[in-house]
């Protein structure tokens, strides 16, 4: 777009307005350097610092007291905790596979809704796509909470099948796995079908056309043409359900039974309740690591839109 | 090319609605319920939403909230704004990559990273914790929300438009706010509204920011919420949900009326040429 020659925009931004540019990038620049990057430097350091009892509950790592270079009082003791004890490395491979799980059930209910609202006549089009974008709008904690009814022993699915004699007795569904699958899937889903909608509604008709013409099956287009194409939407909606969902917190405090372990909730009560900041801290760092790849794929496909955009 | 539905999308579609849609209705109705249970039905009463008129608890932290979210939606559009305008009109500039990093991150990162990182920077610091921590804290993510909305729409801009004004002699700083910031309106009401919404939302990243006297609704859900199930936890939801509706609804006519008039507008200038 830039490219419109010594007349156009960005000739005549760069030209002309170096200080106008600085005015506007800085703010939001400068906020995100010390409320977002700042503190994760600070993490690092916590996490290898020991824990005291103090205020605020940790030791310097350096030590300035004798002359100018400065002891290094830090410690990796944290991480080395993490390994000894079972219950964060359970923690964690619980998490990525209850993240994983879900990201494909969302996968799965999510595809053929985008591709059914992207299919549909215009006029419906967009009032579908209003009905996927309300529930992300109210309150998540409330929908969350909404589950509790409909799931406990005598909530509203129990009586429904008890009621048509189904079942006999009530099934145990809620404070356990299924119950927290169910709320991830449920809480998630629109992130899931909004970038998949958005891929699949300016795919190319006339390469599905070209396909139809020369003899193909409907099925035989969908897997050989727009599902190898929406490639990009599905990375995008996957790595959209899948980061955040490893670190919830509120879904299985909520929805989960107490022996469902998710790291989000293990560092949720290292922090509220020991009270260990430097263990939070490098459980947050060891997420983190984890987490490096699907975010960087997921800058990528972001990065790759923008492309397409300009 | 296009036949319709095939029936099985459809038979998806009514699935993954019920799915989405099913709670909040359950939600809605159960708010209304005499009983103490929201799953047993024993008759209509309003009177939960009596009870949570009356709770101060809950109260103070929806007014408190309110304010929290009212400021962080208004600087974090401005914040956004700025940001998205940056990646959409700037082309390369030194540092490009880190700020489109920093912009995207936060869309995805987990809430107890981000709530611990930033509590302990405010510690850092030695901020005091209140209402202006968890104000900052919610900019720096909804900034990020609202840079992705504010980017759709720069990008289906028309640019000739701008390159008009500055033709004309337009400093584009005057551009900027006579020309790109009116087009923008609907995407700037829209994200300033998203803004509003995850702030009001946010449990994991206020809780640990919070400091004495600044407990918000989600606070007080959660804390009433772990001790058991009351229909007045229906009755808020129910309010928030009318309340979301109804602001989307009213924005989304208003900004109907708008596009249209303004086809009327271009196509009274076609015929003027």
């Amino acid at each position: 777009m830039s490219a419109g020659g010594a007349g156009g925009l960005g000739a005549r931004l760069r030209a002309r307005l170096f200080s106008q540019r600085t005015v506007v990038l800085l703010p939001p620049y400068i906020w995100l350097l010390l409320f977002f990057l700042a503190p994760f430097v600070i993490v690092l350091k916590l996490s290898i610092s020991e824990a005291a009892i103090a205020m605020p509950p940790y030791l310097p790592i350096l030590d300035w007291a004798d002359g100018l270079i400065p002891d290094f009082t830090g410690t990796f003791y944290n991480f080395s905790f993490l390994f000894t004890d079972d219950l964060y490395v359970v923690a964690y491979l619980n998490s990525i596979k209850i993240a994983l799980v879900s990201t494909i059930a969302c996968l799965l209910i999510g595809y053929p809704m985008a591709y059914g609202i992207a299919k549909a006549p215009g006029t419906w089009r967009n009032a579908l796509l209003m009905l996927v974008i309300l529930p992300f709008w109210t309150s998540f904690l409330i929908r969350v909470y909404a589950w509790i009814g409909i799931l406990k022993n005598n909530g509203i699915l129990n009586n429904l099948l008890i009621g048509l004699g189904i079942i006999d007795q009530p099934l145990p569904m809620l404070h356990n796995d299924f119950s927290v699958y169910v709320g991830i899937v449920y809480s998630y889903l629109p992130f899931m079908i909004l970038p998949l909608y958005a891929n699949l509604a300016k795919m190319d008709e006339s390469l599905l056309e070209a396909a139809a013409d020369l003899g193909a099956k409907p099925w035989k287009t969908f897997l050989a043409v727009t599902l190898p194409l929406s490639v990009p939407g599905i990375v995008a909606g996957s790595m959209l359900v899948f980061i955040p969902a490893v670190g919830e917190f509120v879904i299985p405090e909520l929805l989960g039974g107490p022996d469902t372990l998710m790291i989000g909730r293990v560092l949720w009560n290292e922090f509220f309740h020991n009270r260990d900041w430097p263990v939070a801290s490098a459980v947050a760092i060891a997420m983190l690591l984890f987490l490096v790849v699907p975010i960087v794929i997921f800058q990528h496909y972001q990065g790759k839109t923008d492309e397409a955009a300009s | 090319m296009r036949k319709g539905l095939h029936p099985v999308t459809i038979a998806m579609l009514l699935f993954g609605f019920a799915f989405l849609y099913a709670p909040i209705v359950i939600l809605i109705i159960f708010s209304f319920n005499e009983g103490k249970l929201v799953s047993v039905w024993s008759g209509f009463s309003p009177k939960w939403y009596g009870e949570l008129l009356r709770d101060p608890q809950i109260l103070s932290a929806a007014w408190m909230s309110l304010k929290i979210a009212a400021m962080n939606a208004s600087v974090a559009t401005v914040l956004g704004l700025f940001g998205a305008y940056a990646l959409g009109r700037f082309g390369a500039f030194k540092g490009r990559t880190l700020f489109t990093g920093m912009m995207t991150a936060p869309l995805v990162m987990p809430d107890v990273i981000t709530g611990l990182a930033t509590l302990l920077l405010f510690v850092g610091l030695a901020w005091q914790r209140g209402m202006s921590t968890i104000t900052i804290a919610h900019i720096t993510f909804s900034m990020c929300f609202v840079a992705v909305i504010v980017r759709a729409r720069l990008s289906s801009l028309d640019q000739s438009l701008e390159e008009a004004a500055m033709d004309l002699g337009a400093r584009p700083a005057k551009t900027f706010l006579l020309i790109t910031i009116p087009m923008l309106a609907p995407a700037l009401v829209a994200a300033w509204l998203l803004a509003f919404t995850l702030s009001l939302d946010d449990l994991v990243i206020a809780s640990f920011v919070a400091g004495p006297g600044s407990t918000t609704l989600p606070m007080v859900v959660f804390s009433k919420v772990r001790l058991g199930v009351s229909p007045e936890i229906n009755a808020l939801g129910t309010l928030i949900v009318l309340l979301v509706t109804l602001c989307i609804v009213v924005a989304a006519l208003i900004f109907q009326r708008q596009e249209a008039q303004r086809l009327a507008d271009a196509q009274m200038a076609d015929r003027a040429d």
